[in-house]
């Protein structure tokens, strides 16, 4: 079956033009979760040694790499904390969403 | 090729022959044959079928589901206590449309600890989304089980093919096991509706908010609808390619009937020898076998039954606090079609007590010494 592909969020206003199973159609891209958060990660790159164990432990790959550093996706980081747990030179700290 | 097969081996051959791709299943007395068979068959290569052995039916469940999901065609077995652990495996299989077919020995639930039949285990999944089949014969399990892959793909609905503890399960019977070429024919390779490939990367069974939950039940309730119809049409296939007819209702002198009796499972088959007794004795009474359970062959029950001045219904289960559940089943089959046919209820046989001839007399008896049912549930064979 032809499959939907798109960054914003798919509402069918048909049971006819669903298919038969819950499936998803489109991408996740529209579904910011980052309004979520509670706590946000701040990276202090000067003590970021590169190793990239903060990128590879983000469960929502919220972690990106951006000339060889790390930065955080604010738009998707639901502030679960595991870089900052992770990370061995902790150069990721949780600090308090402001309003 | 006929050959002299226990009921729990007309399951292993009826999933062998249908080319089952992966088996995932738990032994569970009374169902340890169907999966030891099928176990063999794969490690002798017999059966070209990946055999998973997990460490509880909910797991069984759970990997049939990512194997039918992944697009294999997928059974699995099980019974009592091991399908009460499925429980919410089952609604994930036929919430995500997967085409599972499973063979359900018919335990009845502890406590009391118990290994015999009674049919508690497989009704109180009634409401899970899954076909039901209640079989009377090895050789309709074996057929039953060829046919529910079929209206399983063909209906994106999971089918439980249902047979009784012992009474069947470990019943040796004369079973006509058709050629692998034959079923072939009948049976083409599965063709998923969609399914879990890195060549259109797509997730299953996500998060479904309110904008889209309801319009997928729906979906699902519509696909049931269209089941009775589908059950029909891959019968009267069926019976080109192997000479079996494989009906959802069958009745059996129900033409003449002044009573008809509704059975289900092996009680069926002892409900006729019965009536081929009392009408000897010139007592005019009649048989109606309900095989399909869900979906409820509504429109079969009303035309068989509407007409006929009693209806009796024995039921080897019960609804604690209401009635057998066969028998709330007809009822509200009846209501609303004019019918005026009183409807007796009758519970035996639960925990694997059997039921007789001597059963069915008693049922007759007691509904043709009423105009109307005196009590809601009349019990047969209760030391009192």
């Amino acid at each position: 079956m032809p499959i939907k592909r798109d960054a914003k969020k798919i509402v069918y206003t048909s049971e006819q033009e669903m298919p038969q199973m819950p499936m998803s159609q489109g991408s996740m891209l529209w579904n910011k979760t980052g309004s979520w958060r509670n706590i946000r990660p701040e990276i202090d790159l000067g003590k970021c040694n590169q190793c990239g164990i903060c990128w590879k432990f983000c469960p929502d790959m919220s972690i990106v790499i951006e000339n060889e550093f790390p930065a955080v996706d604010y738009d998707f980081c639901k502030g679960c904390g595991i870089c900052a747990e992770e990370c061995p030179t902790k150069c990721i700290v949780m600090v308090e969403e402001r309003k | 090729m006929k050959k002299v097969i226990m009921g729990n081996h007309a399951l292993s051959y009826g999933a062998m022959l249908s080319r089952s791709q992966v088996i995932s299943a738990y032994p569970i007395t009374p169902q340890t044959q169907v999966v030891e068979l099928l176990s063999e068959m794969c490690a002798d290569g017999t059966l070209q079928a990946k055999f998973i052995k997990v460490e509880s039916e909910h797991s069984a469940m759970a990997s049939c589901i990512g194997a039918s999901v992944a697009g294999a065609r997928t059974f699995t077995a099980t019974s009592a206590q091991g399908l009460a652990l499925m429980h919410e495996m089952l609604h994930w299989a036929s919430g995500g449309r997967l085409p599972i077919v499973m063979g359900n020995i018919n335990r009845a639930m502890a406590p009391g600890w118990s290994i015999w039949t009674d049919q508690n285990d497989s009704l109180s999944q009634r409401d899970t989304g899954w076909m039901q089949f209640y079989c009377s014969s090895n050789q309709e399990v074996l057929d039953t089980t060829i046919q529910a892959f079929k209206i399983a793909e063909t209906a994106g609905i999971p089918a439980m093919v249902v047979l009784d503890a012992f009474a069947l399960s470990h019943t040796y019977e004369v079973v006509d096991i058709p050629d692998q070429a034959k079923v072939d024919a009948f049976l083409p390779s599965y063709k998923p509706y969609a399914r879990l490939t890195p060549d259109a990367p797509c997730a299953f069974d996500g998060l479904t908010g309110p904008e889209h939950y309801f319009e997928l039940r729906y979906k699902l309730q519509k696909d049931m609808e269209k089941v009775p119809a589908l059950f029909n049409e891959t019968s009267r296939e069926f019976e080109k390619i192997f000479g079996r007819r494989l009906e959802a209702v069958e009745p059996y002198l129900c033409d003449d009937a002044e009573i008809i009796l509704v059975t289900s499972g092996t009680a069926g088959f002892t409900a006729r020898v019965a009536v081929d007794e009392m009408r000897k004795d010139g007592i005019k009474v009649g048989n109606l076998r309900i095989r399909m359970f869900r979906p409820f062959p509504f429109d079969d029950v009303r035309r068989l039954l509407a007409k006929v001045p009693k209806i009796a219904v024995l039921d080897r289960n019960i609804s604690y606090g209401y009635h057998g559940i066969f028998c709330q089943e007809v009822k509200s089959a009846l209501n609303g079609s004019g019918s005026k046919s009183p409807v007796f209820g009758f519970i035996a046989g639960l925990g694997g007590r059997d039921i007789t001839v001597a059963s069915f007399r008693e049922v007759v008896d007691i509904t043709r010494g009423q105009s109307t049912p005196a009590e809601e549930i009349n019990w047969i064979g209760v030391k009192k």
